[in-house]
Parts: C-alpha cells; sequence; structure tokens
C-alpha cells in the first residue's frame, strides 16, 4: 500500500494527520480535468469567490521520457521532471485575508509570492535545483521570484508537510521562501490563465477578467503540483495541477450598500458553455443558514442540487450547479447566479475558533519588538499550534528576549527550532510548537535590532520601510460541530488538498499580517563627502605621526633666508646700505 | 597611599552599584558608544540562550566572543554582575601597582609626584564616566581592559611569561593588541640589560624566547577553545567579523559610516587601508621611541582604540588612564585645554544627535557622523600633542631647559 506522510519528530506528531486511507486519492473527480467555483457571503457583507481547477496526468513524470503532454501544461511538466520537484506550492497573493472577519479561508497566503518545493532525494544539489526552479517559474508567471534567494530561503522542520504521496519527510529537501514585497497585477494572472486547457475562452475560467479580478480587497492565486495515487490500489503515481484563484470582492463600496449579488456584478460576466475537455464543472454556493434559522439567502435560478457538509468544523449547506448537466443551459442561454437576502442580515460575526494577529512595537529605529497574539476561542480544548517565523538577517533577533504569555503565565513551547541569520546570507528561522489552552490568548513577543545597511542594500524608496513576511500558524483545529464521513463526491474539493483526519478536527494553516519596519538609512548623496571627510581625519593622523617620527628637534638657527632675501641683500650691497 | 586607594575603590565601587541599581543601567547598556557588536552584553546573553538552544552561537551573526569568554560566563550566569565588579577591582589595583615603574628618574619629576601616580590612575580609571558607564553596561569591554591592565603590570614588573601569557589573552580577545609585543619587548629587554642592537646574540635570544613564549600561549588558547566547542566556527566569527567589518552599527569610530557609504567595488582595498592603520605605526615607533617603551605602549594603545573596528568609550578610557603618568609633560602640552573640551563636548553630543536620529527623526546619521569625525580628530590630535610634548620633553632632558643660539640669544626650538 501506500506510505502515508507524517509529521516527523519532535512533539508535532500530535498534529500528524490521522490515517485516512486514500486522502492523497483525487477524490471525487473522476476524470482528468475538473473545474469548481465556490462563491461563499463573508459575515461582513463581503463575497468571496474561489476557483479551483484541476488536471491529473496519468503518467509518471520522474520515470523515463515523457513527450506527450496532453492537458498537463508543458513547461510545468518538463520543469518537474528535469529538477526531480516532488511537490511545488505557489501562490501569488495582492491583499490580506482577514480571518478575524471573514472566518477560516478555504486556502490561505501570505501577502506577496510564496514558494515551498519539495524536492525528490534523488536531488543532490538541493539549493542549486531551487535556484534555477526559482528562475524559471520567474519567467513562467512573470513574477520576481528570481528574486529568491538565500537570505529569504528557509528549510523549515516542522510547518510544511508533503501534501501529496510521499515516501519520506527528510526536511533537507524542502525549500520554503516569501518575497512579502511582491505586487501581484494581471501580467501574473495571464499566464495563470494560460495554464488552462481552454484558457480564458470556455467555461467557469471566461469568468476571469482581470479587470474585475483586481478590483477586490484580496486576490490570491496559486499553483499545486503533487504527486497522487492513481486508483484506490495506488500501484501507480498521477501527477495533480490544482490552480486556485480566490478573490474578495468588497459589496458595501462597489454595490452601493446592497449586499445583493450575482455572477455579472461581480464578473461582468455569465456562464455559457462549459470547456468541452473538462470532465466536471460545478458552481457552488454557500447558503449555510447562521444561527439555525430559516435560511436567509435565496439564490436563483434554482440549483441543480443542494448539499450538505462539514467544512472546516462548520456545517456548510451548498447550491450546486452542474455546468455539465444539460438541463441547466435549456431553459436560458447563460447562467447568472443571483442570491438574495430575505431581510436585512443581522451582523453577528461568528468568530473563528483559530486566528492570529501581529504587530511591531517600540519606537525609534534602534530596537523593536515583534508582538504576536494567536486566539483559540474554542469554549474547552486545548490544541497545540506550529508558529513559523522568518524574519530577514537586518533585524537581528535576541532570542533570549522571547516570551509567550497565556493567561498571565509562561508558556514553555515543547518544540523549538532556532536558526540565527547571518549577515547577507540567510535569514533569523523561529519554528515553534506552542500548547494553545481552551479560550485564551497567547502573546508571543521577541525583540530585535535594526541593522544599518551599506547603501547599495537599500531598496529605492528606503524610508517606505522592509517588509517582513507573514508568520505562519499550522494547526489540527478541534472542531466545534462533530464531523460524519462526508461524501467527498459532492462536497467542493478545497479542503481535499490538506489531509482529512479523524473527524474531531481539521486541519488550518493561517497567516498573520506581513510588517513593515523602518530601518535608519545614511545619507545617500553622500559617499564622496564621507570617503574625502573620513580619509582626511586618517590623513591628519598619518600627517602629525609622520612630522614627529621623521623629524628632531633643533635649535632655530638663523637662517640664510630664502631667494628673495638673498637677491635683496645682493641688491643692498650695491647700493651699500646694511643687509637686511 | 593605601587609605586613599581604598576610598578610591569605595567610591567607584558606590557609583557603579548605585548605577546598576538605577533605572539609567538599561539606558547606558543601550548606548551604541558604550557597547559595540563585539562587547555588548546583550549579545553575551545571546550568545548563552543560543548555546542552551543547542545551536552553536557562532552560527548566527549576533555573538562575536572567543569561546572562553563564553564558557566562563555559562558558570557564572548569575555572578555575572559580580564578575564585572570584581574585574573592575582586578584592573584598578594593577594599573596602580604597574605604575610605580614606568617613569624613570627625571629631573621634573620628584618622588613625591611619583608617588601619587598610582593614585591618580587608579582615579582616572576607576572614575572616568566612560568606564563606568562600559562597566554599568556590561561592556565585556572591561574584560579586556583588565586583560591588558594584568598585561602591562606584568611586564612591569619584569615577569616575561606571564605579560607574553596575558598579551597572548589579549590577542585572543580582540586581536588588536597583537601590536602591544613591540614596547612590551622592548621594555622587558631595557629591564635586563639587553642592548638593542640587531647585530647582537642576546638580543634576537632574548627575542625569540618572548615571541615563542607569546606564540605557544596563543596556540595553546586557542586550541583550547577548539577542543570546548569541537569546531573552528569561532575563527572566522570573532576575528573575520573584527577584520570585515560586516556590521555597520553605528559607533565613536571611523569604520560604519565609511563602508556605509563605500562603493562595493573599493570595499576590500579600503578595509585593507583602515585596518593596516592599527597595526602600521608600530614599527616607526618603535624605532622612535625604543628608549620609552611604556610611552610607545600608551601610544600604541591609543592608536588601537582610535583606529580598531568596533570602538567603545571603554577603549579609549584605558589609554586615558595612562595621562596622569605623563602629567610632567603637562607645561609642553599645546592645546590641552581645546582639546579637552572637544573631547567633553563631543561626548555631551553623541546621545543628544544619536537621540536627534534615530528618534526624533529632526536629523540624520551624517550628524552623528560629524561627531565621530571630531571625536577622533580631538583624539588624534591629543596623542601627537602627547607625543610632542614628550620628544620636546627628550630634547630639553639633554640640552638643558634655557636654550641658546650660538650668537647668545634665546632660541625657539623647532622640528626639523
Amino acid at each position: 500500500g501506500p506510505s502515508l506522510p507524517a509529521l516527523p519528530c519532535c512533539g508535532c506528531r500530535s498534529l500528524s494527520p490521522g490515517a485516512v486511507p486514500g486522502w492523497h486519492l483525487l477524490e471525487g473527480c473522476g476524470g482528468t480535468r475538473c473545474g469548481e467555483l465556490l462563491l461563499s457571503p463573508l459575515p461582513t457583507g463581503d463575497v468571496a469567490a474561489t476557483f479551483q481547477f484541476r488536471t491529473r496526468w496519468d503518467a509518471d513524470l520522474q520515470r523515463g521520457a515523457v513527450s506527450h503532454y496532453r492537458l498537463f501544461p508543458k513547461a510545468l511538466g518538463r520543469l518537474v521532471a528535469a529538477l526531480g520537484v516532488r511537490e511545488l506550492h505557489l501562490a501569488l497573493t495582492q491583499g490580506f485575508w482577514r480571518t478575524r472577519y471573514w472566518g477560516q479561508p478555504p486556502l490561505q497566503a501570505p501577502a506577496g509570492a510564496e514558494l515551498w518545493v519539495w524536492f525528490q532525494p534523488t536531488v543532490t544539489d538541493v539549493d542549486k535545483a531551487w535556484k534555477e526552479l526559482s528562475n524559471i517559474l520567474s519567467g513562467i508567471f512573470c513574477a520576481s521570484l528570481n528574486f529568491i534567494d538565500s537570505t529569504n530561503t528557509v528549510i523549515p522542520t516542522a510547518s510544511f508537510k508533503p501534501l501529496g504521496l510521499t515516501n519520506g519527510t527528510d526536511h533537507h529537501l524542502l525549500r520554503y521562501a516569501v518575497l512579502p514585497r511582491e505586487v501581484v497585477c494581471t501580467e501574473n494572472l495571464t499566464p495563470w490563465k494560460k495554464l488552462l486547457p481552454c484558457g480564458s475562452k470556455a467555461g467557469l475560467a471566461v469568468l476571469l477578467k482581470a479587470e474585475r479580478l483586481f478590483h477586490s480587497s484580496y486576490h490570491s492565486q496559486a499553483v499545486h503540483i503533487r504527486p497522487v495515487c492513481r486508483d484506490a490500489s495506488c500501484l501507480a503515481v498521477s501527477w495533480e495541477l490544482r490552480q486556485t484563484l480566490t478573490v474578495v470582492f468588497d459589496f458595501f463600496s462597489s454595490g452601493q450598500g446592497k449586499k445583493d449579488w450575482s455572477l455579472f456584478k461581480m464578473f461582468s460576466r455569465t456562464l455559457t458553455d462549459t470547456c468541452p475537455l473538462a470532465s466536471q464543472s460545478k458552481v457552488y454556493v454557500d447558503i449555510s443558514p447562521k444561527n439555525k434559522e430559516k435560511e436567509l439567502l435565496e439564490v436563483s435560478p434554482p440549483p441543480t442540487s443542494v448539499h450538505e457538509a462539514v467544512v472546516q468544523g462548520e456545517k456548510k449547506t451548498y447550491a450546486v450547479y452542474d455546468l455539465l448537466s444539460p438541463s441547466l443551459f435549456n431553459t436560458s442561454r447563460s447562467l447568472n447566479v443571483q442570491l438574495k437576502w430575505k431581510r436585512p442580515q443581522d451582523m453577528e460575526m461568528p468568530i473563528p475558533i483559530l486566528h492570529a494577529q501581529r504587530y511591531v512595537a517600540g519606537y525609534g529605529l534602534q530596537t523593536g519588538e515583534i508582538c504576536t497574539l494567536i486566539y483559540n476561542t474554542h469554549p474547552y480544548r486545548a490544541f497545540p499550534v506550529i508558529l513559523l517565523e522568518t524574519v530577514p538577517w537586518y533585524l537581528r533577533l535576541y532570542v533570549h528576549t522571547l516570551t509567550i504569555i497565556t493567561k498571565g503565565k509562561e508558556n514553555k513551547p515543547s518544540y523549538i527550532h532556532y536558526q540565527p541569520a547571518q549577515d547577507r546570507r540567510r535569514p533569523h528561522l523561529l519554528e515553534m510548537l506552542i500548547q494553545l489552552p481552551a479560550n485564551s490568548v497567547t502573546k508571543i513577543t521577541i525583540q530585535f535590532e535594526r541593522a544599518l545597511l551599506k547603501w547599495t542594500e537599500y531598496p529605492p524608496d528606503p524610508n517606505h520601510g522592509f517588509y517582513v513576511g507573514s508568520s505562519v500558524l499550522s494547526a489540527l483545529v478541534p472542531s466545534v460541530t462533530a464531523m460524519k464521513d462526508m461524501d467527498v463526491e459532492q462536497s467542493p474539493l478545497f479542503t481535499s488538498l490538506f489531509p482529512s483526519s479523524d473527524g474531531s478536527s481539521y486541519f488550518v494553516r493561517l497567516y498573520t499580517e506581513p510588517l513593515l519596519v523602518n530601518l535608519p538609512t545614511p545619507d545617500f548623496s553622500m559617499p564622496y563627502n564621507v570617503i574625502c571627510l573620513t580619509c582626511t581625519v586618517v590623513a591628519v593622523c598619518y600627517g602629525s605621526f609622520y612630522n614627529l617620527l621623521t623629524r628632531t628637534f633643533h635649535v632655530e638657527e638663523p637662517s640664510r633666508g630664502g631667494l628673495a632675501k638673498r637677491l635683496a641683500n645682493v641688491i643692498r650691497k650695491f647700493r651699500g646700505v646694511p643687509l637686511l | 597611599m593605601a587609605a586613599p586607594l581604598v576610598l578610591v575603590v569605595l567610591a567607584a565601587v558606590t557609583v557603579r552599584a548605585a548605577l546598576y541599581r538605577s533605572s539609567v543601567a538599561a539606558f547606558i547598556a543601550e548606548r551604541v558608544e558604550v557597547a559595540s557588536p563585539l562587547n555588548a552584553w546583550k549579545r553575551v546573553v545571546e550568545g548563552l540562550a543560543l548555546l542552551d538552544l543547542g545551536v552553536s552561537p557562532y552560527s548566527g551573526a549576533i555573538f562575536h566572543e572567543t569561546p572562553l569568554i563564553i564558557y566562563l560566563f555559562h558558570f557564572l550566569i548569575e555572578y555575572a554582575e559580580l564578575v564585572f565588579m570584581v574585574s573592575f577591582k582586578k584592573q584598578k589595583l594593577l594599573i596602580e601597582l604597574d605604575k610605580y615603574a614606568p617613569d624613570v628618574a627625571e629631573l621634573i619629576q620628584t618622588p613625591m609626584e611619583m608617588h601619587y601616580i598610582p593614585l591618580k590612575v587608579a582615579l582616572f580609571y576607576l572614575l572616568n564616566p566612560y568606564t563606568v558607564m562600559s562597566c554599568v553596561a556590561k561592556s565585556t569591554c572591561a574584560i579586556n581592559n583588565s586583560v591588558i591592565a594584568f598585561f602591562i603590570l606584568a611586564t612591569i614588573k619584569g615577569s616575561a611569561f606571564l605579560s607574553a601569557v596575558f598579551l597572548a589573552l589579549a590577542t585572543y580577545q580582540s586581536l588588536y593588541p597583537l601590536t602591544l609585543f613591540a614596547p612590551a619587548l622592548l621594555y622587558l629587554l631595557q629591564r635586563q640589560f639587553i642592548p638593542i642592537k640587531l647585530k647582537s646574540k642576546s638580543f634576537w635570544l632574548y627575542t625569540m624566547q618572548y615571541a615563542s613564549l607569546y606564540l605557544c600561549s596563543l596556540v595553546v588558547i586557542i586550541c583550547l577553545s577548539f577542543f570546548l566547542l569541537n569546531s573552528w566556527d569561532f575563527i572566522p566569527s570573532v576575528y573575520g567579523f573584527i577584520l570585515s567589518v560586516p556590521d555597520l552599527t553605528p559607533n565613536i569610530g571611523l569604520f560604519w559610516y565609511f563602508f556605509a557609504e563605500m562603493f562595493e567595488h573599493f570595499s576590500l582595498f579600503f578595509i585593507c587601508v583602515f585596518q593596516i592603520n592599527v597595526f602600521f605605526y608600530t614599527i616607526p615607533l618603535a624605532i622612535k621611541l625604543k628608549e620609552h617603551p611604556v610611552f610607545f605602549m600608551f601610544v600604541q594603545l591609543a592608536i588601537i582604540s582610535i583606529f580598531k573596528s568596533y570602538p567603545t568609550v571603554g577603549d579609549v578610557a584605558l589609554y586615558m588612564a595612562f595621562l596622569p603618568v605623563w602629567s610632567h609633560l603637562y607645561r609642553f602640552l599645546r592645546n590641552i585645554f581645546i582639546l579637552s573640551c572637544v573631547l567633553i563636548f563631543c561626548s555631551f553630543l553623541f546621545p543628544v544627535l544619536w537621540h536627534l536620529w534615530i528618534y526624533a527623526g529632526s536629523a540624520n546619521s551624517n550628524f552623528y557622523y560629524a561627531i565621530t569625525l571630531t571625536f577622533n580628530i580631538g583624539q588624534i590630535l591629543l596623542i601627537s600633542d602627547y607625543f610632542y610634548a614628550f620628544l620636546r620633553r627628550e630634547y630639553y632632558l639633554t640640552h638643558g631647559l634655557h636654550l641658546t643660539r650660538q650668537d647668545g640669544t634665546e632660541a625657539m626650538l623647532v622640528l626639523k
């Protein structure tokens, strides 16, 4: 049978996904190509739209030469084969997912660009492969991934486990990097869309119109490649490519105060057909009733079916539109899903069980403190969380100032992995396993010192500040609602990327806010002046010592005078006046 | 003699103890003038914390102390304060004792004055605000200084072995005291009445003896560090860090802003040029001052404190403690008043301009840089003034105080 992934070592075992055979199968998507769209109204009145396109390719990329790529994008396929990539996760994000107000996201990503890759054990020089990979991806996605180097790459030991079929978890094969300064825009979206077999010509992808997608509060697009079992017996490996895209539309500002919305209002498009290559194409609308009341939402046209599931510890009701069912496009030529609120929605927000926030404390440009607050709002269950913090070298962290306070008492982490930074070579890496008691706030603080850099090391606009990437929280969160073995065929499939577990808890990965930190700056207009002035001081020292060392004291003798004096004396002699 | 000394010690300890306990201590410990990346107490604690986490303290860019220091403190962490106190007391005692010998019987210096020199040195060192601050900040500079003080004491007492061992320790701690080898050797030769002649056999014999003592103790200390940590990581992390100046945290020295503003292309060249300054005055000074090794030592210490890559006020305090020894040069100093004013004003302006740049944001780095330049100019002129005065006095000692020209009129003395 397949070997199941397990988190290695050091107390992280408690986070290990339960042994659910076949969780890494390509559940639900029998064919090679499926697309889904999930529309979920958020507690604040905004709407999140999450697309997912999955391509499965029944060939072993690593073994033997493959020349026929069918639906799998050739650029990525060859990359995986050539560089010995076992798993690749790339996310490009603009904006920040506000977990506290929007709830647990289906798939969150940190602001900027995030890339993490597991390599095959056969790769000898992982760093070289990683460098090459980030350069190639930079070309494919028109992103600045070529700025990934040793100063922002870390090797986490516990936070990132392989999500696909795997034989071992030697974390030396893992590389993780975040570029928080990266700006995501249409030039990143276009190559992403080109990876789809139908492009943006047909199916759900017609909704991906750049001018609407970037007029939003949050935009995150991702690519995940991983090996999965080809069938239940798992004797052969298939490769799965998932392309996901999450957008949050702000309807309070763009919908004139009304929270009713439709596909057309969001995307300026409606659905007219499906991609002929797709074996499955569905739209899910989250119509879960709040507070156990009767449903508040009315969707039109009537859905093909209604499906109930427990997703991330919450009971959800979905209206499902199957674009492949012939009845859907019979009545009208296009599908414009609309949603109306039956009555004004009372703004009671459910607070997610796990959420976090982070900020920089202190003033001045000499020192500072990074504070992270982690909330566990579960009424009676404690659970552990792995915190991964990557801080660039120019903020010099002092690990002896690390304090973790929960409910006024010190909370000692059960596992801590710290790798100090080296100037201009590698960042700080701090990984901790922290137990969060029920109904608590945990405050983690660590002090740092701001370095003065060389003038060429500052980016343009140095007083804007330097970004520090989000810290990553990974946890198995106990659910409030009991989870049954859900019908995976029917539920939206965003959750299937992460391992589902025994039913009492679910896996969550959260990212905190990126930080913006100011550093002291030299005066950029001064290099010549400084070189001249400092060298003058050195020369003053040299000069005075040279004088004292090479000369000796003498009594001042009446000198015969300079040339002028002698000349004058000659003239005086002629004139017969006393000499000078 | 003993009673005032005890008083001075008591006063010094009281001042330090009072400051330790006060809220000023944290403020002083953060001052970049007092704690450099090389010797800040915060970084020592960080190194210990890393050791406790099972991480090599040298794997990061924070810790740059030598292995012996970390193990010393590893055992003494609870008594750290005490250690600092003790190291100060020791140091003071040393300097006091050592000053007895330095200056030879001179015309101008009465035995009475000589008698008070140790006390004055103790006063100058122990009550110098620079020393007090670096002690309160728990900068490990105090330990370096006491090792150097032990070295001077051992040298002046004529113990070649101890002098070599302490010199090796000082070199191991901060590299630059390497240059003190020359004055120590000259002094010991002088004490043994061995003529300093390149052709003399006994001169070479003694030199080889002293050099091999020094090198052997250095090798022993370095090997000991290796066995403590089982790796050579500390070599690049301590000496590489001192020589290549990667940390540009502002301090009172000349390096930080110069290399922050340097064109990358020339960086290596200028690092060599700047580092060579400490070493390259040694030989000419040795030739010029071969009869006066103690003065040579003083000048060399001053040069180290001006041109070292991460200087602090503790280093300045070390050579300033020598100033009372040369009190007989006072009448020959040309601009001591101006220079004292410059140094005092700069000391007050450091924190002010730092605040304006870092906290208030109303000044920029140039302001602080300007003060470091002035401070260093002040130090350079002070040392060359003392050097000038020393040479001039030498001249008077041999030629008499009342110089006349050939024609009998009063003469001026000039450097030629």
